[in-house]
């Protein structure tokens, strides 16, 4: 949003209109009425589709984790604020977007307290901890899922196919194996039409590409992200991944499977992007996506976990301020060896 | 005498709280955050840490006037080496799977910044009897420190105390607390919780 605001400021000061229009005061010059509520509930909007599809693949079930995790979230933040003495803002839509995040990337099986555990540490750890909005380090629906991931290690691996296909073999529920631990631990793959549509089992909200595109392109529409993390980060992937397959396509996926599959796509349009969380200079932007779309595909193919997204933007997270410190444009002018 | 007897008092208490090694002064926090996953790790590792302080504590003030100076450094390593190794073999004798599961940790104990700081900080310049009072001061300290850690970290991670469950089966073990990462975890707060409360307490002395 920042930048562009800047975009906007550099363009518009030579006045187009009557020179009585002309407003003199001081920076900074927003031109656009944009405020914190207003775009985090912009993304949730844009998170809709992605809901839909987890609840089209996996039932009403999927609606009890998003309202879980998002009340969870709510509350955490709330009795923080209240701790710490701080104006109570639960209603400017971050910690929502926060539960909405985890619980996308949730197995559809995983019970509803280990939601609302994990709800509690993003929040609470990941994020009040360091000063609430826009002072954490770490994507904090992220973190939350890390905490997750190594506190209940078999409820979170436990993934279970979606309802079309269990119906079609006359059971509620069946447990399954995701596309990309298929492909790894198996040597199997998955049609990208599946993947495309979503119809594979996997994380409740990860699983459809084609609902997370629309989300994500629609942001980009409202120009809330930046185009250089999505395409940096998927770009990367497929990049780095059609560089093993090329090597030896009997054993490493092809680039768009990579992108495809797991949660490459909502972590590259709601997750790399979070505004917080990513450098805020285009250089810097450039090697923090292009850097966590290597990482992911290097835990994918060689590392212990089938999925490295969540610890790929995790580790990238990390450098945030060091790439805002050495990436800084310089003034023109600036710096000429003193 | 009784000013005498305070001074003792003095330096024995200083370890249970005000200099509290690993929350106060996070000193020794290697075996804080490494053998604490179960509380019985955690009392072992804490009293086979009290007894090579209290042995080193009074070895060192023993020696304190015939050391030369260049070389204590030197000195007092070779004493704590003395007793961890004591340490290492009787927990080897007598309580083996202990000492399995507190593995190389045990003989850390000669590099754990405790027992040397407290040797350079307080026995070289101190008489036997106050070193002795430091000693177990600092040593229980310690231990108590490291119960805690396990107590909380045990009763998470596995939902039992010392072995003995005391979450029902509806409990299902946050494993992340018998990993690095609790530790860390734990250990944070513990320190915050610290803070707080000697905070909390300089307000009060101050109104």
């Amino acid at each position: 949003m920042d930048e562009k605001a800047q975009e906007k400021v550099s363009e518009k000061p030579v006045q187009e209109k009557s020179i009585e229009k002309l407003v003199v005061s001081s920076s900074p010059h927003f031109l656009r009425d944009e405020n914190i509520p207003k775009i985090m509930h912009t993304v949730v909007l844009a998170l809709l589709p992605a809901m839909a599809a987890s609840v089209y693949f996996f039932g009403l079930r999927a609606i009890g984790l998003i309202v879980i995790s998002v009340a969870a979230c709510l509350m955490t933040e709330y009795i923080v604020q209240k701790i710490r003495e701080k104006p109570v803002t639960i209603w400017d839509g971050s910690a929502i977007i926060t539960g909405i995040l985890l619980a996308l990337t949730l197995p559809p099986s995983f019970p509803y307290y280990g939601a609302a555990l994990g709800s509690v540490f993003a929040i609470g750890i990941g994020k009040q901890l360091f000063g609430g909005i826009g002072y954490n380090i770490f994507n904090p629906a992220l973190l939350g899922r890390a905490f997750l991931q190594a506190t209940y290690p078999v409820l979170i691996t436990t993934w279970s196919e979606p309802l079309s296909k269990a119906a079609k073999a006359g059971v509620d529920a069946v447990t399954a194996a995701t596309p990309l631990a298929l492909m790894k631990f198996e040597g199997k793959m998955t049609s990208h039409l599946d993947l495309f549509f979503g119809n594979v089992a996997g994380s409740m909200g990860e699983t459809s590409a084609i609902a997370i595109l629309i989300g994500g392109l629609y942001l980009r529409y409202r120009g809330y992200i930046n185009w250089k993390m999505p395409l940096g980060y998927l770009g990367s992937m497929a990049f780095f991944g059609g560089v093993f397959w090329l090597i030896n396509p009997a054993k490493y996926p092809d680039p768009l499977f990579h992108i495809l599959a797991g949660g490459a796509m909502l972590g590259a349009w709601f997750m790399v992007t979070d505004m917080v969380t990513s450098p805020v200079t285009p250089l810097g932007q450039w090697i923090f996506a292009v850097g966590a779309g290597f990482l992911a595909i290097l835990i994918r193919l060689f590392g212990g976990l089938p999925e490295g997204v969540m610890y790929s933007i995790l580790l990238m997270n990390a450098f945030v301020p060091l790439l805002n410190k050495h990436t800084r444009p310089k003034f023109f002018g600036e710096d000429i060896k003193a | 005498m009784a000013d005498n007897n305070q001074n003792l008092w003095h330096e024995f208490k200083k370890g249970l709280w005000q200099d509290i090694p690993p929350f106060r002064l996070v000193l020794g926090t290697c075996p804080t955050l490494a053998v604490t996953n179960s509380v019985i790790n955690g009392i072992a590792m804490g009293l086979a840490t009290l007894f090579v302080l209290l042995c080193s504590n009074i070895t060192v003030s023993a020696v304190r006037k015939i050391v030369p100076g260049q070389v204590r450094i030197a000195a007092y390593v070779v004493i704590i080496a003395m007793y961890v190794t004591v340490a290492d073999m009787y927990l080897a004798a007598e309580y083996p799977p202990i000492s399995k599961a507190l593995g190389p940790y045990v003989p850390l104990i000669v590099v754990n910044c405790i027992i040397l700081g407290r040797a350079e900080a307080f026995a070289q310049k101190n008489p036997i009897v106050p070193s002795i009072m430091d000693a177990l001061g600092m040593g229980i300290g310690f231990t108590m420190s490291l119960t805690v850690m396990g107590i909380i970290r045990e009763l998470f991670g596995f939902g039992s105390i010392l072995d003995i469950k005391l979450l029902g089966s509806w409990f299902e073990p946050w494993i992340v607390m018998i990993l690095p990462g609790g530790a860390f975890l734990v250990f944070g707060f513990l320190v915050a919780l610290v803070n707080y409360i000697s905070r909390k307490k300089a307000e009060t002395v101050c109104h």
